[in-house]
Formats: structure tokens, sequence, C-alpha cells
């Protein structure tokens, strides 16, 4: 393995629906510690790219490496135990569980095998590791609550909280500020820009928030039609004539 | 298992322990059948409450823990070594039949348990050298319990009862272990479960034939009980009346299946003055049932309290706007 390679690696990825080529051989890489955007209209194919990336679709053609190993074509389990944690665009926690139990249940398949979980402590262990994160992300006065009986920001902040505890090398956050008032979204900013800097978590974000995505992102690609119309420090894509006339507008 | 499920363990426990000293053979006949029930129903708890998967052939093996029982002890072979290879014989099968059918989901898997059910059923009916066939198996013994004899109903209850208890502890301690979170998980929703590594196929299959031994235990204990088994207490509605008591009782809940159990065989019994509108009654009080308590007799204090906490935020919110209202 070289020193510098990438965490993810995304070679000539290819997805037609029918006649609809959603996502047209895109390739791009993200590296260690780097928080990378994806911006672009609906229907450009950020979506389809994610859930290629994520196991949930076969691509037609194209190669996804994580961490110089390819995993293309595995399952969203397998590629969870090869250290990919996601969340989705709409909220899923385990509503009937506590907020500690979610947390507790998003690592404990990490330790020891399926057999040898059945004799294991309630929490696995990871309970210490959960109420630091739940401290982290300001959850603790709700945390012996059922998830499903908290407000939608609370179960937000839950649901992001989950994708940590395993210690993923990459995590693929699906639009984390959709259906959240502007104190929350800087607050989420504000956590993974820690998380990122204390752990070197590795992002790839998706988010129509540009404000959000512009001050967090080290890199952002812009995606239209299928295909990547640029990528660059946020700067750079402000002032990309090309990404203005096409999505951002003057 | 919570403080307050072990009180509710110990004081149901006391309940079942000294209720049958003061009732007669048939009442305590009852109560074994109740027991018997609860342990089957439990499996089927596992199954359907805490991992989410819809199954329609509970009674079948039930059915193959009565007659593997029933067949190896008239082979001569002790009932202590038949009851666990009977478990163990569900516990397989319902792999075997997990393995393809849990690769399709809710109604689908439904029919598909409930076409496992129908053939397991016409096997018991036709297989006459080995299950008797519709004469069935009789003279089933009792067993003895270390030199003690367990052929009246009493103590073959004692026995039951002692076997249901360390099977709710065992469930319990599976519950409590990482397991019961990853079977939550998957019921209450499989595809962010996958994204975070929990093996939703290996957890439903494993639920699934847990579920199954839970009620190979009870056929075996049934078979000794009643001395006579054939195959009309194994067919496909038996499977429905099982899953009706995991529904009445609260799918999910841990005590549901005392209840479930109590509604299929004494509530039968409380409903004997109807005569012959007794499935009447019952059905119409099932339909009252989903209609205003769909998660069960047991979900009662969950609703209360969400209606408390309810009613609590919404005094919070009124009296929050009118503060702003007053302060503007």
């Amino acid at each position: 393995m070289s020193v510098n390679q990438a965490t993810l690696a995304v070679h000539n990825l290819a997805k037609s629906y029918g006649a609809i080529q959603a996502v047209k051989g895109v390739s791009f890489e993200v590296q260690p510690g780097e928080i990378f955007g994806v911006i672009g209209p609906n229907g450009s194919g950020k979506t389809t790219l994610f859930n290629a990336m994520l196991g949930q679709i076969q691509p037609d053609r194209g190669q996804i490496e994580l961490r110089g190993q390819d995993v293309s074509g595995l399952s969203a389990l397998a590629l969870n135990h090869r250290g990919v944690g996601r969340t989705f665009q709409t909220l899923q926690v385990f509503g009937k569980m506590t907020v500690r139990e979610n947390l507790i249940v998003a690592a404990q398949e990490h330790k020891g095998t399926l057999f040898s979980r059945i004799f294991a402590p309630s929490d696995s262990g990871l309970g210490d590791k959960a109420d630091a994160l739940i401290q982290k992300f300001h959850i603790a006065h709700v945390a012996d609550k059922p998830a499903g009986e908290l407000s939608y920001g609370q179960q937000k902040l839950v649901d992001i909280a989950m994708a940590f505890m395993s210690d993923p090398a990459l995590i693929l956050l699906d639009e984390p500020c959709a259906g959240v008032n502007p104190k929350l979204v800087r607050d989420i900013g504000d956590l993974l820009r820690d998380l990122n800097k204390e752990r070197g978590s590795t992002f790839v974000v998706i988010e129509h928030n540009m404000d959000f995505i512009m001050s967090l992102c080290h890199r952002v690609m812009v995606m239209v039609e299928g295909e990547i119309l640029a990528i660059g420090t946020p700067d750079e894509i402000r002032n990309n004539k090309q990404v203005l006339d096409a999505y951002l507008g003057s | 298992m919570k403080r307050f499920h072990v009180s509710l363990l110990v004081i149901t426990a006391i309940f079942m322990a000294v209720t049958p000293t003061f009732l007669k053979n048939y009442g305590i006949h009852l109560f074994t059948t109740w027991l018997i029930y609860m342990i089957a129903i439990m499996g089927l708890n596992l199954t359907v409450g805490y991992a989410g998967q819809k199954s329609l052939g509970h009674a079948a093996f039930f059915g193959i823990g009565a007659y593997t029982v029933a067949i190896l002890m008239k082979a001569g072979i002790s009932f202590w070594i038949g009851l666990p290879i009977g478990a163990l014989l569900c516990f397989v099968i319902g792999l075997g039949l997990g393995f393809p059918a849990l690769r399709v989901q809710t109604i689908y898997l439904a029919f598909a348990t409930l076409g496992f059910n129908a053939a397991v059923w016409l096997v018991m009916r036709n297989e006459e050298w080995l299950t008797g066939g519709t004469y069935g198996i009789n003279n089933i013994m009792r067993p003895e319990f270390f030199g003690m004899s367990l052929d009246r109903n009493l103590p073959y209850y004692y026995m039951v009862l002692v076997i249901t208890v360390v099977l709710a502890l065992l469930l319990g301690g599976l519950l409590r272990s990482p397991w019961g979170k990853a079977f939550k998980a998957l019921r209450d929703n499989p595809i962010r479960a996958e994204s975070l590594g929990v093996d939703t196929r290996s957890y439903t299959l494993l639920a699934f034939a847990i579920g199954s031994g839970f009620a190979g235990i009870a056929g075996g204990l049934f078979a000794a009980q009643v001395g006579f088994i054939d195959p009309a207490p194994f067919a496909v509605h038996y499977s429905i009346m099982m899953y009706l008591m995991v529904v009445v009782g609260g799918p999910g809940y841990f005590f549901g299946p005392v209840i479930g159990a109590a509604v299929g065989v004494i509530l039968p019994e409380w409903l004997r003055f109807a005569q012959a509108w007794y499935l009447t009654v019952f059905g119409f009080a099932v339909v009252a049932l989903m209609i205003w308590l769909p998660d069960g007799l047991l979900s009662i204090p969950d609703r209360i309290r969400a209606r408390r906490q309810s009613k609590a935020a919404s005094a919070a919110r009124a009296a929050s706007a009118k503060r702003i209202g007053e302060a503007s």
C-alpha cells in the first residue's frame, strides 16, 4: 500500500435505467481525512452514485476501491464490515430502542463473532463509547428514551451519531441537513468538523444546502446529468463559470 | 431482563405455583395446557414479535416435537432424551425451512410457512407406519423425574412449570444479549440494520429456528400430557390460532405469551356459557382488540404513558406560546 492511498477511489462508474444513463462513467478519489461534498441538481445522478458505492444497486460497469481494495459489487453488509458507514436521506433510527441502544447496536456487530455475541454483555462493552458520543452530540438528556419518541432534530443527531459508532474508515452522509432547522444545521456542521479533526474521519456528503457544504467540505464535486462537471475547493467551485451557469446560478 | 420483568416473572411464577393446589383435576390439566402453549408462544413471539417475521407454520413444529417424543418413547427411549431431540429436530428443520423461505418476507413468508404446515400435517396423517395416521399414537407414558412419578396431573404440572420458567429465563437472557438487539433492529428497520453490519439473514434464520425449537419442546410436553396424539391439533388453523395468541398478548412484549396463551386456552373455558355462540363472541372480541389495541393487551400501559406524554407536551407548547404572546 502506498502512503498516500485514497480512502475511496471510484473508476469509470456507470449505471443506466433503461435508456436513461443516470451515471455516465464517473471517476474520482477521496483522500484520508477529507470531507468531500457532492452537489448537483435533482436527477444529476448523485443518489445513484451513492447507492452504487454503498452496494445498494449494482453498477453496469466501473470499479470501487476502498483503501486500495476492490469492493465493487459488495453488499451493504460486507461494505460496513470493511469500514463504510452511512446515513440515509430519511430518518433511520430504531424507534422502539432507546438512544443508547441505537448507538450500541450500531457497533456491536463489529465485536466478536455471531456466536460469541450471544454470551457478550448486553452493551457489548460499548456502553462508555456510546455515552461519549451521546455527550458529544448533546443528546445525554434523552439517552434512555426510545428514539422514536424524540423530536425530528434529535433523531437526526442520533442517526448521524450511529454512523460513527463503529469508527468506519469512510462515512457517507446523504443529505444530513434535510428537514433540519438552521441552528441544527450549524450544530451538525460543527460536530462533523470536530469529528473530522479529532478522529481524522473521512466523509462523503451529499447535500443541497450550499452554505453548509461550502463551509464544511475540503473539496466539492459537482454532478450534472450523470457526469462530473467540476471538482475543486469550495472557492474554486464558487468561481467556476460552468458550475455557475449549470447549477449555482449568479 | 429489566428488574420489572424479573419481578413480574417471580409474581407470575408464584401465582402459577400456588393456584393449581386449589384446582380440581380438569383445572390443573387446563393450567398445564396454558403453560405448554405459553412455551410455544414464547418461541413464536421471538420469531414474530422480536424478529418481525410472519410465520404461520408454528403448529407444524409443535406437532414435530410431539410426534418425535411419542415415537421415541414408543421405541423405549426416555422422555428426557426425546424432549431435547424433538427440540433439536425442530431447530434444524427450522433452519432448513428458513434458509429458502426467509428469502421472501411479509405475507409471502406467511404463505410459505403455511404451506409447510399443510405438508407436515399431510405427512402426519398419511404416513401411518410412522405416525399412526388418523389413529394417531396412544398410551404415551408420562415421564419420571429421578424416580418420582409424574403420572398425576399436579406433579406433571409442576414439572412443566419449572421447564417454562427455565425457558423464560433463557429467552430473557437471549433478548438481553446483543442478539436481542439485533433481532429488534432487523424487525424495526432491516435496511438500516444491514447498513450497520447486522447480518439480517443469519439473525432472521436463528430467530426462526430458535422459535421452532421452543415449539418442539412444547409439543413434546403436550404429547406426554395428553397421552394420545393425532394430526388434528397440528393443523394449519392451530398455527393461525397461535399467531393470534402472539398478537393478542402483544408481539415483542416479554409477557405477551402469558396473556396470549391464556386467551387461547383459558378464555374458551370462560366463554362456555355462550355455548354455540362461543366462536362468535371470541371472534368479535378479537376484532375489537385489533381495532383498539393493535399492539396487544400488554401495550395498554405504553399507550397510557404515550397519551400522558402527548398531553404534557401539548400543555408545554401552549404555555410556551402564551409566554411568547405576553412578551410580544
